[in-house]
């Protein structure tokens, strides 16, 4: 019994010895991207309710406004600067994640599930030895055991798990973006921005980062936009398609698609939404002429206001909407586009 | 050339009923598919395949026994042969535990130059198992790829990222994960249903691969789902029916600026 106890107390030593919230910060062309701030709104939250620092990582050759990020919430900056970081590059950027870790040893490391996120993520916790919970919706500590809860969406968003690291540090998770507001800058605000600066060895990498295509066909990126409008096979042809992306360019959208409007090539892939596109959560999405399947809402069903335009009462999509018109696309999305229209010629 | 592809045996999302109760996911043993990104997958290394000579596709699965379906269906669409991983121990494994034993099979398949799964699975949608067995095998990842471009001594991959593509050269080996826009997946042919009667696939269990179960299944994984609840599928709608006047609209604008989300 007595060595149970022991490796139990030994075990308890070694968590322990793991302290503060580290979020992993991301950056493009040496801007920081919004999603950093986003991530600071929850690590700052987590860092409070356990009573710890909150730092940021982030990864590159030179970054602006690292100031910035200690403004909206974080106690320290760590910038890991190399020339091979400009690019995301899954190998240097997991390594340097995971030696900054080692050293700092934090309770709790939060991503976003973003492209680059769920990518280095899953390297970081493997080389850590520890356990990571994808897209999480929701944060939470367990105010009794301390522990990371993490809820996440699953099979096609058809339940909600709620996941735990019991024995492992640091407790990892991804958050998705957009489902967090950015934090807010206090100019009041102090803390530390640490420049680190790693061995070759630690950045060799068999990769070569060639080059970035900037995809013309999404004017506005719908990762990154606050309004998304979408459609469905109810728009009848690509033409009633045009609909679609009419409001959306008038409204400085995103447009989104189901996975059938994808596939009779009324936009591309980059656009659909659900289970198997993309994961979005802006402040307004339109669903125009799509019944709301299950797959196509695990994709979209966390945005905060849904308006949704369908001639079926009983489309599914009506159940995940806030507003909701019963009628014929053609009717009533050319009114939509001309009352943005007019609200847009007299702000 | 050898290249491994994964299939994970999903529950044919489009029926998924859920236990209003228990919140759980009443599967139904018949009614499972390919993961549909391992479709692409496979349609890739058989791109690959039938461009050039001696090129190896051995289609790799874990799961229960009923996985052995997964298998014979890719060799039905041509790959040249599988491997299931399968046993109790196994049970449970979260990616970490997935990672390392599927990267063991893999290293007892023997020079794999290219490893090709989706990028995420329809039923625990992590998309992380691609780079955890890549980190077990020692070799790096390309993720969200929809391009694949082989040279002489490794690829070039077009990745599908926020805003746009990015082309990254990595020599072999290499795994990567697909996304959907890489290709069109193909269909079984009946001379591969044929072979996929009289293939034999070997079944590995921890000693075949030689992994201590203290590393897998339940055991072996970080993550434990302590809950699972069904999520709250309605939201307090406002409902109007379209009549031919600009009344609805109108009403929908006020309640828009109302939210503050225009
Ligand atoms: C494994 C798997 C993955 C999938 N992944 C995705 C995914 O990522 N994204 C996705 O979207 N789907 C996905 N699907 C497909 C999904 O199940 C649905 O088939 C798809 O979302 C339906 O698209 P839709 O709503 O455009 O078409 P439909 O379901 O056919 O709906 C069309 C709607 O338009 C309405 N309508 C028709 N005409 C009009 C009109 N004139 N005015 C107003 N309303 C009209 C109809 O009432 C109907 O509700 C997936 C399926 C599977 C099995
Ligand atoms: C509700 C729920 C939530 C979960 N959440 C987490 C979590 O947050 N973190 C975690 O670590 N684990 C989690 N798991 C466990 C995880 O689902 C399993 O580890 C599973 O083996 C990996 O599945 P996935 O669907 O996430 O795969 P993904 O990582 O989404 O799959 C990507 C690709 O990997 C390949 N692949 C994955 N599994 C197999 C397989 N068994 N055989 C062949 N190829 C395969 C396929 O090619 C697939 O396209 C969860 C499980 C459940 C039921």
């Amino acid at each position: 019994m007595s060595l149970y106890v022991n490796a139990n107390i030994e075990k308890e030593q070694k968590l322990s010895q793991y302290k503060g919230v580290l979020v992993f910060g991301e950056q493009k062309d040496g801007k920081i991207l919004t999603v950093t701030y986003e991530l600071l709104t929850r690590g700052r939250k987590l860092a409070d309710e356990l009573g710890c620092e909150l730092s940021c990582v982030l990864l590159g050759e030179e970054i602006d406004g690292l100031e910035e990020v200690v403004k909206r919430g974080a106690d320290k900056v760590f910038f890991i600067k190399d020339a091979i970081l400009k690019n995301f590059l899954p190998r240097p950027y997991s390594k340097a994640i995971t030696k900054l870790c080692e050293e700092l040893k934090p309770e709790v490391i939060v991503a976003a599930a973003t492209t680059t996120g769920r990518t280095v993520m899953p390297l970081v916790a493997a080389m850590l030895e520890t356990g990571l919970t994808a897209d999480c919706t929701e944060l939470t500590i367990d105010p009794d055991t301390r522990l990371l809860l993490q809820t996440r969406p699953a099979i096609g968003g058809n339940i909600m798990a709620t996941i735990k690291t019991p024995d492992h540090r640091p407790q990892m998770a991804t958050v998705r973006p957009k489902s967090a507001k950015p934090a807010a800058f206090n100019a009041a605000r102090t803390g530390e921005v640490i420049v680190k600066e790693f061995d070759g060895a630690t950045f060799f990498t068999p990769e070569k980062f060639l080059e970035y295509i900037k995809d013309t066909t999404q004017e506005v990126s719908i990762e990154e936009a606050d309004i998304i409008v979408a459609g469905g096979k109810g728009m009848k042809n690509a033409d009633g398609f045009k609909m679609v992306e009419e409001l959306a360019r008038i409204l400085g959208a995103g447009v989104g698609a189901t996975r059938d409007a994808v596939e009779f090539g009324w936009t591309t892939y980059p656009h659909q939404i659900g289970l198997s596109g993309k994961t979005v959560a802006p402040k307004l999405y339109f669903a125009f002429g799509l019944s709301g399947k299950i797959q196509h809402l695990a994709g979209m069903q966390t945005s905060e206001v849904v308006v949704a335009v369908n001639k079926d009462p009983e489309a599914q999509i009506f159940k995940v909407a806030d507003f909701g018109i019963v009628g014929d696309v053609f009717e009533v999305v050319p009114m939509m586009i001309e009352a943005f229209k007019n609200l847009k010629a007299n702000a | 050339m050898n290249i491994v592809v994964l299939v994970k045996q999903v529950p044919g999302t489009d029926n998924v009923k859920m236990d209003p109760v228990t919140g759980v996911m009443i599967r139904s043993g018949k009614d499972t598919i390919i993961n549909p990104l391992d479709e692409n997958a496979l349609a890739e290394a058989i791109r690959i395949k039938n461009s050039q000579e001696n090129v190896k596709v051995t289609a790799v699965s874990m799961g229960p026994d009923s996985a052995m379906k997964a298998i014979k269906e890719a060799i039905a669409m041509g790959a040249d042969g599988g491997v299931l991983i399968s046993g109790r121990a196994f049970a449970g494994s979260d990616t970490i535990a997935t990672g390392k034993a599927i990267a063991a099979a893999i290293r007892k398949v023997g020079d794999v130059d290219l490893i090709l799964c989706g990028e995420r699975a329809t039923d625990g949608e992590t998309g992380q198992t691609g780079a955890m067995i890549a980190y077990y095998l020692g070799i790096p990842v390309e993720t969200y790829v929809s391009a694949v471009e082989v040279k002489e001594n490794g690829v070039i991959v077009k990745r599908t990222v926020e805003g746009g593509f990015e082309r990254v050269e990595i020599p072999f080996p290499v795994m990567a994960t697909v996304n959907k826009d890489i290709n069109e997946p193909g269909f079984p042919t009946l001379k591969g249903k044929l072979k996929a009667k009289e293939t034999v696939v070997p079944v590995y269990g921890p000693v075949e691969l030689g992994l201590d179960p203290a590393e897998l299944g339940l055991k072996g994984s970080p993550t434990r789902v302590v809950k699972v609840f069904s999520p709250k599928l309605s939201r307090d709608t406002i409902m109007k029916k379209a009549d031919g006047t600009t009344g609805p609209v109108e009403e929908m604008m006020k309640f828009l600026a109302g939210k503050e989300a225009i």
